[in-house]
């Protein structure tokens, strides 16, 4: 009788967590397609004839597909030269901001260092100081440097982020060592021992930190516009917000554009998903 | 530990010299990171407050000081009030809304489920697009006579309005691409608060007969109450400089309705060339994060020791 009505009991749980899941299903599926609609919308635009574009109510699978208008969005804007704007700034920052954030983050983590809590506690404190507030003082030593519409105006003030050294010497912090004591008795100096004890620790942080300002480098808006004059000089960002502003309504070929800019950061995010995520979670939870 | 221990035992020369290497090579690296910063991060922003206290137009070489005159214009100005307005509304709508809806779909996310890395990839998507792409997209999603926006509010028959060209609509316009645009972000940073939370409190509570609103209320609620602030905090200080999108959506229009405070100083500095007075705006802006971010930390570390 007991073991009857127990297995009763069982299968109306197992099937209110069946009914539960349903529902969770179909929040999640429902929240994710109002996620996604918009870049489903941008690909059906760009692959779609002017005409088209202007038909209600609209059609998800265009009809017939465009993929001409690829190539046009490619040639009517010189995208080749933002691309590789984009690129050479964006890989200049991540070189720069690695080098730069490894030999900072090892002194806070490991060296003994006349005031570097206080210089840290600087570091710090300068993440408080949005972009946005210096701006105007930026852009007038920039005049002074005459490194207007030049790349170093973009590239040299990005090459130390207080971010990236939080982010490594919260790293370091957390390697033992014991592995660089052993080292230290054999005669390995300070500098040898971040390169090849630390460092070959730290690829993943070191992979994360990677993507994050390549990112954020290649994804930059308003500081590339205040900087950049000449049209040949632009970022995708810029070159992409000015053909907005000349193709009006010429939506088919502007998502065409759009598409092309977004594409290698999301397949980038697509490739480095978990270095992505375990960036904001070490930052986040170790604010 | 070794190395105390070996500090106190061994010669004070060898150590000398250790901590002499460990100078020069301090130095050496430290160099390159704090002449960036002291350059563009600390002398800027004493620059600027320099600045402020002048009223210069960058075309003339003459920068006359002003004392608070141009602290005093910002105050009477029915501009600059417009996009604290702006900025404030904006704030308000994104932190509130999209921080609860993030904590919303983190919870739903936190346990085994089918499809869970598609949810996350989906819902993280925005994150990792740029704001002028998906701000370009939203334009076109916006049309009044065939953007998508429309077409979905009909098919369920909800009244629809123009948008971006609707001076009551352009505002909230921009603030719904940008919770849809950030809420994959402080999503993750949820989930990993709630990863934290050992399942058996769960297993606990639901023996005891609690329901999942009471396990939500008693459980999840007070332990991630420090990622909340943190989220908080981040998501106000994110939303107070914003720009992209305004720039690319409305120009700050219509009549100035979605003109928010980063968009205001940049016309002023950039387009009208009144460096003195865009700096005090920046100086205004600077203060007001400051204040919130100091105020939540504040919040915070109380809610810890109680």
């Amino acid at each position: 009788m007991t073991i009857r009505r127990n297995t009763q009991r069982l299968s109306l749980s197992k099937l209110g967590s069946l009914a539960e899941s349903l529902v969770l299903q179909i929040l999640l599926f429902g929240g994710s397609l109002i996620m996604l609609i918009p870049f489903v919308w941008m690909v059906s635009s760009a692959l779609k004839q002017e005409s088209q574009v202007f038909i209600y109510p609209p059609q998800w699978i265009p009809d017939p597909i465009v993929w001409d208008n690829l190539q046009v969005a490619w040639n009517s804007f010189p995208m080749g030269r933002y691309y590789l704007n984009s690129m050479f700034i964006a890989s200049a920052i991540v070189v720069g901001q690695l080098l730069t954030g490894i030999l900072a983050a090892y002194v806070f983590a490991r060296l003994r260092f006349p005031g570097k809590n206080i210089i840290f506690m600087g570091f710090v404190a300068t993440m408080m100081i949005p972009r946005q507030v210096t701006m105007i003082p930026s852009f007038l030593i920039l005049r002074n440097l005459h490194w207007i519409d030049k790349y170093q105006g973009i590239i040299v003030p990005a090459l130390s982020h207080p971010f990236g050294i939080f982010l490594l010497r919260q790293f370091f912090l957390s390697i033992p060592t014991d592995l660089e004591d052993a080292a230290c008795i054999d005669g390995c100096s300070r500098l040898g021992v971040l390169f090849r004890i630390i460092l070959p620790l730290s690829k993943g942080v070191v992979s994360t930190l990677t993507v994050f300002v390549f990112m954020s480098s290649w994804n930059a808006f308003l500081w590339p516009l205040i900087v950049l004059n000449t049209q040949e000089k632009f970022t995708i960002q810029i070159g992409l917000a000015m053909l907005r502003d000349e193709m009006g309504t010429n939506w088919a070929i502007l998502m065409a554009a759009t598409f092309l800019a977004t594409l290698p950061v999301i397949l980038l995010y697509l490739v480095a998903q978990k270095q992505i995520v375990r960036g904001i979670t070490l930052t986040g939870l170790k604010y | 530990m070794t190395a105390k221990t070996v500090s106190k035992r061994g010669s004070r020369r060898r150590w000398s010299v250790r901590d002499r290497e460990d100078f020069w090579t301090g130095l050496f690296c430290l160099t390159p990171a704090v002449t960036i910063s002291l350059i563009f991060v600390v002398l800027p922003i004493i620059y600027s407050f320099y600045l402020s206290f002048h009223q210069w137009s960058i075309l003339i070489a003459d920068k006359p000081f002003v004392g608070l005159d141009n602290y005093r214009r910002l105050l009477k100005s029915t501009e600059f009030w417009n996009a604290m307005r702006n900025t404030a509304v904006y704030t308000v709508a994104v932190v509130t809304v999209g921080s609860a809806l993030s904590l919303f779909i983190a919870v739903l996310l936190n346990r085994k489920l089918r499809f869970q890395a598609f949810y996350r990839t989906a819902y993280f998507m925005p994150v990792v697009t740029s704001t002028v792409a998906v701000a370009v997209v939203w334009t076109w999603i916006y049309n009044p006579h065939y953007g998508m926006m429309n077409y979905l509010l009909r098919l369920v028959k909800l009244p629809t309005n123009n948008w971006l060209v609707d001076p009551d609509w352009a505002l909230p316009a921009v603030i719904i691409m940008s919770i849809w645009k950030n809420i994959g972000y402080h999503m993750v940073v949820f989930l990993a608060a709630l990863q934290q939370i050992p399942q058996a409190y769960y297993e606990a509570a639901s023996l005891d007969g609690a329901g999942r609103l009471d396990s939500f209320r008693y459980i999840t609620w007070p332990l991630v109450k420090p990622t909340t602030s943190f989220v908080l905090v981040m998501n106000t200080i994110f939303s107070f400089r914003v720009f992209g999108p305004v720039y690319v959506m409305t120009g700050g229009g219509p009549m100035r309705r979605t003109t928010v405070i980063v968009y205001h100083i940049y016309q002023r500095a950039f387009e009208m060339r009144e460096m003195g007075y865009a700096s005090a705006m920046s100086w205004v802006l600077f203060a007001i994060i400051l204040a919130m971010t100091l105020l939540q930390r504040r919040l915070t570390s109380k809610g810890e020791t109680a």
